[in-house]
């Protein structure tokens, strides 16, 4: 890892990745109040599959390490669980930076497995062609792609789940699907700014 | 009698069918009037929230303004409660009424997505609130101990309300954050014997068994064990999540770590509706992986007089205060 310059004149420059990450998220993120007290990473139940603990990716971020942050696997290992959110003594909300930072991994496609944005955007697919999500369709396309290996173990339970109908083989679609689709295309062309 | 606003879910049509068959159960029993949210679509759940987030508000968005606009024709003006089942639903329409509030910039570009469709929402028009909440707050427990036909004595049962439900919690509407007692209140009010489960709003895993397989069974083995230490019969859950997660894959759990827990998982629904003296199998017992249907021959016809396992008395009460003890909790 290289050390970023900093141009003396203008040595706030790396901050303005704060800036963008704090904006692009949905409520008053409060990320720059965050004082690296660790809170975060010492609540986090999933934080030893991390490659960063929260508050290492906050530092990062400040730090304008751009695409080392977004590259970091810790927003896709988050499972949003709160436990940080609630004991954070600065309010910041984590969970909702993890959601922007995946999003903005997404768009510069700079995550490094593939497992977790390809699952979300095969449940997306289903949200937008039927307005519910298909666990039967979302399940068999993952798994096969994803985890051919685990099939043969899950198979008895995939087929209980079928056998006591806890899961459609068809998709249920919405009346009003073609007002849901007007409104999400309308949403796709807006940008959090404000 | 106060009507409430309905939104099911996806999970409680499929993977949850024993959630909405013993609800609508118990609120026969207890006079609930639940009115769905007609053609609501899915939440989201935790997927569109890291795709795109403008869309994934809209989508939410969606529902709050059906909801408003059901309300509003149903019970005239004023405020309206929308109740939701599933965590990861209730936590998402309460997120996206509470952010549109708090961020009016999230609010203006939610409304001018809507009114693509010829929909709008104004943030506060609706109180989000859990089935739990309102069972607990609204209905009480006092109604729920008279409709007890069939205490669950002997039955010994761990607490697992998961963690979208108490936090963030944007409306205080919980005892605690992280060691809420309203799922133990309500399980001891049907006679159950409510085991020590300081696990209970610990996560499941969520969407980890198809992300990271290896971090879902660790947290879906923690639960399992604590709940398994304790002697439990059955884990009582809130979340369609949470159930399946620890109920289909307890078994490839078991094979990562060579262990041989058989914890079955139900909805507080279905213990309910057994109390309240219905069919089992109408409650959905059955459709579980894990058989729940062994347990339930343990409930006893009378009470059954030992204390809970494992529960320690503390040696003073002005002890050092610990998370999560409250001092009213000492006194109960």
């Amino acid at each position: 890892m290289s050390a970023t310059d900093v141009s003396p004149a203008e040595p706030n420059h790396n901050l303005r990745f704060l800036e963008e990450v704090s904006a692009a998220t949905a409520g008053v993120s409060r990320l720059e109040m965050c004082i690296q007290c660790g809170t975060c990473g010492g609540s986090c139940p999933s934080a030893a599959d991390m490659d960063h603990t929260p508050r290492m990716l906050f530092a990062m971020i400040r730090a304008g390490m751009r695409e080392e942050a977004l590259r970091s696997n810790t927003p896709w290992i988050c499972v949003s669980c709160y436990h940080c959110v609630v004991r954070c003594p600065q309010g910041v909300h984590i969970a909702d930076v993890m959601y922007t930072l995946k999003g903005m991994a997404v768009r510069a496609k700079l995550y490094r497995d593939a497992k977790a944005p390809e699952f979300s955007q095969t449940f997306v697919d289903a949200i937008e062609s039927y307005g519910r999500s298909f666990e039967f369709g979302l399940a068999t396309r993952h798994y096969l792609r994803h985890f051919p290996l685990r099939l043969p173990g899950m198979a008895p339970m995939g087929l209980g789940l079928l056998t006591k109908q806890r899961m459609s083989m068809t998709p249920h679609r919405i009346d009003g699907i073609d007002q849901l689709k007007a409104i999400l295309d309308r949403a796709k062309g807006l940008e959090l700014t404000s | 009698m106060t009507q409430y606003l309905f939104y099911p879910g996806c999970a409680m049509e499929s993977s949850a069918r024993a959630y909405a068959a013993s609800l609508a159960s118990v609120a026969k029993t207890l006079d609930l009037d639940l009115a769905e949210v007609k053609d609501w679509n899915c939440c989201g759940a935790t997927e569109y929230l890291g795709i795109n987030l403008i869309p994934a508000y809209a989508l939410i968005g969606r529902n709050l303004a059906l909801a408003a606009q059901q309300a509003k024709q149903q019970n005239g003006a004023g405020a309206h409660t929308l109740v939701a089942s599933c965590s990861a639903c209730y936590l998402n329409l309460a997120k996206a009424d509470h952010y549109m509030a708090e961020r009016p910039v999230l609010g203006d570009r939610v409304n001018e997505a809507l009114a693509a469709g010829g929909l709008g929402y104004k943030p506060g028009t609706l109180k989000i609130r859990h089935l739990l909440d309102v069972l607990i707050n609204d209905i009480g427990l006092d109604k729920v101990r008279e409709k007890v036909t069939r205490p669950l004595h002997g039955l010994r049962v761990a607490p697992y309300l998961g963690c979208m439900v108490p936090r963030p919690d944007y409306d205080k509407r919980w005892s605690d954050y992280e060691q809420p007692d309203e799922l133990d209140r309500l399980l001891r009010a049907l006679g159950a014997e409510v085991i020590d489960f300081p696990l209970k709003s610990e996560c499941c895993g969520g969407h980890m068994p198809q992300i990271s397989p290896n971090t879902a069974f660790e947290l879906i083995r923690r639960l399992l064990q604590g709940a398994d230490q304790y002697k439990a019969d059955l884990i009582v859950t809130v979340c369609p999540m949470c159930q399946m997660n620890l109920d289909a894959y307890q078994d490839e759990t078991n094979r990562h770590f060579h262990t041989h827990y058989r914890l079955p998982t139900v909805f507080f629904t279905q213990v309910m509706g057994l109390a309240f003296g219905a069919d089992p199998e109408a409650l959905g017992f059955g459709s579980e992986i894990v058989d729940a249907r062994p347990a339930l021959g343990r409930i006893q016809t009378t009470p059954v007089a030992s204390g809970p396992v494992g529960a320690r008395p503390r040696a003073k009460a002005e002890g050092l205060p610990m998370p999560g003890r409250r001092p009213e909790e000492r006194e109960r």
